[in-house]
């Protein structure tokens, strides 16, 4: 028995290469790449086509993690699909409840009482923290830093992780809010607690740019690598620190002001040359500004109630209408666009997914890189595949 | 921004022949949108885009709908003389609402920093008639999304540089987030199944009828 019939197909094809006039002067060496890759951070293809090591052509292959979360939420009632929420981008719960909590509070005008809207930015801005801490220990590890990077990174992310579970139960599934406010108030001693981790983060951030920012290897890998120009970036649609490092200033929460991120001091870093320096960069800034607006939200935070007294959990059943709701996400720019036909179900429930639509842009970031930059360049991204599959 | 009216008055304005709708929404804070001709989609799109004033240059969202066929009943009260006395009797009139797909996008301007425009292009029918114009060219960001309405409802866009499915796997047939789509109810498969699974199973795979096999009776 041929025992090589059983062996699974090969995951590489050879082209020829031609000059223009058709003459062929070469190999081409097609490659998959994933869906089991290490540095495609969950189940997601890339087709790339090399000259030596130079990518020629490259297409991002994705549905591997589908399961039609829009077709999920038809079905079901729209409380029902705050959990569902949680699993999208399962790194940043909190603020995937939010995104969808202030659109269904858009489309049945209700009101959310003073308090709840400081734990929404507390959370908000504790999921941006951890979010962002943990991408900069990924992608410094596809560059190679095995390990010690992602370490420090997760071991920041535990703490704030220890936060969300004592006031919601769960680590990453949160499934915190509700439309109108959030599920359980905090108290003192968390707020207490929070204090001290956020006073004593800016000491952790300074440690970890101390290692990285000026790393020589880190900026030979990052400067002009992935290079995202400006335009390219409006047209394609990015949003988030991405598109902030290319050189754009837009935050929602400056844009939309939505909340209460009026009341906060704080700017937004944009960036100059938009390649992945830049993008790390950003990040880190942003982190120190999401400092300054926990500093300020732990200081000002009422008393009161934290759900809208009009709000009702059971049997909600929305005028019909149609709304779209957005969110600045640590991603980009999470929406949700819902028709209700004022069933207990929505009609249409359709989920912008920030790193989805952030990929359209990978192949033009990737020609003519090499093949190890690739693995950098999707790690800069920040994709999560729980959202770019849904 | 200007107001939704006087878009409308402009691109009126500027492209003759086209009209467009102006949709309600029945919802006070949501948007209420534009409805296009699919023929005249390409044009009144790319004159938000390049408008000085509007300069929507960043497609946020593009989203699918289905719309099935549906009988729509209208109540009107019509003054009827029965037996000599007027009175008031309810008629119900009902019409069939053919079906149609629509694609939705949401554009904003990261510019001028305003939005949303919603902007809607309808298809034909919901069978064969499914063709609308791609926006690709327009707005890059609108390149996988229109790949994922393709995907999941069935429009095909004239335009598109790269049509293919993307979250279903090449080969797949039917468009699973249109309302009349039926799962299939053997996705997961049972080494031994039994109960309703095996109800649904025999609906998918008629079982053959065996002979039945009568023990052999000794004289």
């Amino acid at each position: 028995m041929n025992t090589f019939a059983a062996m699974p197909p090969k995951n590489y094809e050879v082209l020829p290469k031609t000059d223009e006039s058709g003459t062929p002067i070469g190999e081409l060496l097609e490659i998959s790449m994933g869906p089991h890759h290490p540095s495609t951070h969950g189940v997601f293809r890339m087709d790339v086509v090399l000259d030596g090591e130079t990518v020629v052509k490259l297409k991002p292959v994705f549905g591997y993690l589908h399961r039609n979360h829009e077709k999920i939420g038809e079905n079901i009632s729209y409380l029902a699909s705050m959990p569902y929420t949680d699993r999208l981008d399962y790194f940043c719960s909190m603020t995937n409840n939010w995104a969808y909590a202030l659109t269904i509070e858009k489309l049945a005008g209700l009101a959310v009482p003073e308090r709840a809207e400081y734990i929404r930015v507390i959370m908000a801005e504790l999921t941006r923290l951890q979010n962002h801490t943990c991408l900069i220990g990924f992608f410094v590890q596809d560059m190679g830093a095995l390990g010690t990077p992602m370490m420090y990174a997760f071991r920041e992310r535990e703490k704030i992780l220890d936060l969300f579970e004592s006031v919601s139960g769960a680590r990453m599934m949160c499934n915190y809010m509700r439309f109108g406010g959030v599920r359980v108030d905090v108290n003192d001693e968390w707020l207490a607690q929070t204090k001290v981790l956020v006073d004593g983060y800016g000491k952790f951030l300074d440690e970890f740019e101390a290692f990285l920012t000026a790393n020589e290897i880190l900026l030979a890998r990052t400067q002009f690598v992935g290079v995202l120009p400006k335009d390219l970036a409006i047209s394609a649609s990015i949003t988030g620190p991405m598109l902030r490092a290319a050189g754009v200033n837009y935050d929602l929460r400056k844009v939309d002001k939505y909340g209460i991120y009026s009341r906060f001091d704080f700017k937004v870093p944009v960036g100059e040359h938009g390649d992945i320096y830049d993008r790390y960069m950003i990040r880190v800034l942003e982190m120190r500004e999401s400092i300054k607006i926990l500093q300020q939200a732990l200081r000002d935070i009422p008393a009161g109630p934290v759900m809208d007294a009009k709000a009702k959990l059971r049997g909600f059943r929305p005028k019909a209408g149609e709304v779209y709701g957005r969110v600045e996400g640590p991603k980009g720019e999470l929406g949700f666009y819902v028709i209700s036909d004022g069933s207990p179900n929505p009609y249409r429930y359709r989920v912008r997914p920030p790193s989805f639509i952030n990929l359209t842009i990978l192949e033009d970031m990737c020609l003519g890189h090499k093949i190890s930059d690739t693995a950098v360049i999707l790690g800069s991204v920040d994709i999560v595949l729980g959202e770019v599959d849904r | 921004m200007e107001t939704l009216e006087q878009i409308k008055a402009r691109v009126e304005q500027t492209l003759p022949p086209v009209k467009l709708d102006i949709l309600p929404n029945e919802c006070p804070a949501g948007e209420r949108s534009l409805l296009v001709a699919a023929s005249a989609g390409f044009a009144v799109a790319k004159f938000l885009r390049d408008d000085a004033q509007l300069r929507l240059d960043y497609c946020s969202n593009v989203t699918g709908i289905d719309w099935p066929d549906k009988e729509l009943t209208e109540k009107t009260k019509v003054k009827q003389v029965m037996d000599g006395v007027e009175k008031e009797v309810e008629e119900v009139k009902k019409t069939l609402r053919p079906g149609f797909l629509e694609v939705v996008y949401h554009l904003y301007s990261m510019e001028l920093k305003h939005g949303p425009v919603v902007l809607r292009l309808r298809t034909e029918n919901r069978a064969d008639k499914t063709r609308l114009p791609s926006l690709t060219p327009l707005w890059r960001g609108a390149e996988l999304q229109e790949r994922e309405v393709y995907d999941l409802y069935g429009v095909i866009f004239d335009g598109h540089p790269d049509l293919r499915r993307i979250l279903m796997w090449d080969g797949f047939k039917d468009f699973p987030m249109r309302k009349d789509y039926v799962a299939p109810d053997d996705f997961e498969y049972e080494p031994t199944p039994h109960d309703e699974v095996l109800d649904a199973a025999k609906k998918h795979y008629p079982v053959e009828a065996k002979p039945e096999v009568k023990p052999e009776v000794k004289a």
